[in-house]
């Protein structure tokens, strides 16, 4: 288990490490340095600039420093709020994403994993139709186009809770951007988990546990669940860099100051140095959750750790 | 005796049967009639070509288009008097004549994006299944790390480079989009790979080249074609998601995704704004959703 991890942990470093270099080499494709504004700066100032963001070195000796700084934790400066660094704009933003995040992933486990259950427990009956109907929803309406709908209904029309805005981690504020968030993932999950259990209700060791007299309760919970979450577990990789771009759109909408935000602005202005830092920051953020959610599937599921 | 009697007398009325000839039903026939049988797919193909013809010839019949403000009617609600049927914006331009356009636009981007997705795609698993080994492991390696990491990413990094250029844009979604059909493409070919034909053309003496352009890549079209449909609508959604955090068609064109952005702005005083864009978005998406779900379960191969 150990030597699994190990080895698992050592396979992200090449992962991380071509990203990032692709990253960097492709925002220096773009045209214009970062300080070409409409009106052209005085020459000393300029190579000034330049040397304070090593600009005047070569593109191959800004990359290892680059690196360098990275590994140090430094995600480089911003070129449009200078008074900041990367690293100090995202560890504000940090906490807003990680709790809806957080708390979107949880809503969509649970709901998802509920919601399965009951559609393959009561197969092409009632409930399997209704909530059949309300994946559907979950998967073809987009966030953007769900969002608005739920801010006029329960924001707007009910006055039930507000449409935007932090408000202090009120729980009001954070349920809508939670439920948008989560909605696509609780159908997938569903849907993994609904064809899972169908498949596994038909298994031998099921029959068994019911020519042994087992009720239908304690064989879906105790035989059948299971050998039913190794898929859904599988998607919760997936999953986290789902959420990462959904929450782009949610923090966008409702208002929350969390990194997706900072993300889109410093994209809208062109900040090349936050988007590097940004997107550099993304995929370390992934690859770790991609690696977590690795080690806990081989812990669950021991076939994958000899292979 | 009366037995075999019977018998013969039960062969007689086989071969009486037999006598007309049943016409074959080759696997595509069969596949077909599972298709239509498949009411959701049916429907889903009329309201497509509904939807598109719309789009197309819609323009032509409408005295607005979707650039030009109406000075006497400007945040009008939809009406048949007026002829604004959808209503028209905050600068009086005609929502149907928009609605109608960014359709166009929402498909031909998705049509440019999934052409694109489709030649990287198919090269690439077509090379990686046949020539196998180390350059298959490395090439697959390779898409399981592009996997890993979210290439909205990617696609937001090349906007901000490409700017405003939006076919080169959507061109580049394409370039991203083309992993699933790159790992489909190769697990079609590990097994067309075995098959006599490729070895006979290998024996008779033809390049790597000739054998995957000429002789493996014609027979994936029919998983191509099926995951191809499946692209389109995933590629909609996310030209709409771009357009709509404002990195994709930008003004005077359209799209349906800048449309519902618009909208959703102004959805308590202008509802009209959202509505009518999110039905087109919904009733285009669902019915490609529907269409490549039926194609797929007509044609694989593994639900028979």
């Amino acid at each position: 288990m150990f030597n699994y991890a190990f080895r698992r942990l050592l396979s992200t470093i090449p992962v991380l490490w071509i990203a990032i270099t692709a990253c960097f080499f492709v925002l220096r494709l773009a045209p214009g340095g970062p300080f070409d504004g409409e009106r052209p700066l005085p020459e000393a100032i300029k190579q000034n600039l330049a040397a304070h963001y090593n600009l005047d070195k070569s593109l191959f000796e800004q990359y290892i420093i680059y690196l360098g700084n990275l590994l140090q934790g430094d995600l480089g400066p911003s070129f449009i709020n200078q008074d900041f660094t990367v690293a100090e704009q995202l560890l504000v933003g940090l906490p807003y994403t990680l709790i809806i995040g957080g708390m979107a992933f949880f809503l969509s486990i649970v709901l998802g994993i509920t919601a399965g259950i009951l559609g393959s427990v009561y197969r092409n009956g009632i409930p399997d139709y209704l909530i059949g109907t309300v994946i559907l929803i979950g998967l073809v309406l987009p966030n953007f186009l769900v969002a608005p709908i739920l801010q006029l209904f329960f924001g707007l029309k009910l006055e039930w809770l507000p449409v935007g805005g932090w408000g202090g981690g009120a729980l009001s504020h954070i349920v809508l951007p939670v439920v948008v968030l989560a909605l696509p993932h609780i159908a997938r999950i569903s849907r993994l988990t609904r064809g899972a259990m169908i498949e596994v209700m038909h298994s031998n060791f099921i029959r068994t546990a019911r020519s042994k007299g087992l009720g239908g309760g304690s064989i879906v919970w105790r035989h059948a669940l299971k050998p039913t979450l190794t898929p859904v577990v599988s998607y919760l990789g997936p999953a986290a860099s789902y959420l990462l771009t959904g929450s782009l759109v949610v923090e966008t909408i409702f208002g929350l100051p969390g990194i997706g935000r900072y993300f889109i602005n410093a994209a809208l202005n062109r900040d090349y140095g936050m988007v590097l830092g940004t997107v550099v920051f993304y995929m370390i953020l992934i690859v770790v959750l991609n690696l977590i959610v690795d080690i806990l599937y081989a812990w669950l599921d021991p076939r994958v750790r000899s292979r | 005796m009366i037995f075999r009697k019977a018998k013969l007398a039960i062969l007689e009325s086989a071969m009486e049967g037999a006598a007309e000839p049943v016409p074959g039903r080759s696997l595509f026939q069969d596949a077909v009639a599972r298709l239509i049988r498949n009411k959701a797919a049916v429907v889903s193909v009329v309201m497509l070509f509904l939807l598109i013809v719309f789009a197309i010839a819609g323009p032509w019949f409408i005295p607005y288009n979707y650039e030009d403000p109406d000075w006497a009617a400007f945040r009008a609600p939809p009406s048949l008097e007026n002829g604004h049927w959808f209503g028209t914006d905050q600068n009086g331009r005609d929502l149907l004549a928009r609605t109608l356009f960014g359709t166009r636009v929402s498909l031909l981007v998705a049509l440019i994006a999934t052409v694109v997705s489709v030649v990287i795609g198919v090269s690439y698993g077509a090379i990686a299944g046949y020539v196998g080994g180390r350059v298959d492991q490395a090439m697959m390696r390779f898409v399981d790390i592009m996997y890993a990491l979210p290439y909205i990413l990617f696609v937001i990094l090349l906007m901000v480079i490409f700017g405003r250029n939006v076919f080169l844009l959507f061109a580049a979604i394409g370039a991203l989009e083309w992993l699933t059909m790159a790992r489909i493409v190769r697990g079609q070919t590990l097994s067309i790979k075995q098959r006599e034909y490729i070895e006979a053309a290998r024996a008779s003496g033809l390049g790597t080249t000739a054998i995957i352009f000429r002789h493996i890549v014609p027979n994936l079209v029919g998983s191509v074609v099926i995951y191809a449909t499946l692209t389109i609508p995933e590629i909609v959604v996310v030209e709409s998601f771009l357009s709509y955090l404002g990195f994709g068609i930008q003004e005077p064109l359209t799209s349906l995704g800048t449309l519902i952005a618009e909208g959703a702005d102004v959805l308590e005083v202008l509802p009209w704004l959202l509505w009518f864009p999110a039905a087109f978005l919904v009733v285009l998406l669902l019915s490609l959703l529907f269409i490549g779900d039926g194609l797929r379960d007509a044609f694989d191969a593994r639900d028979r």
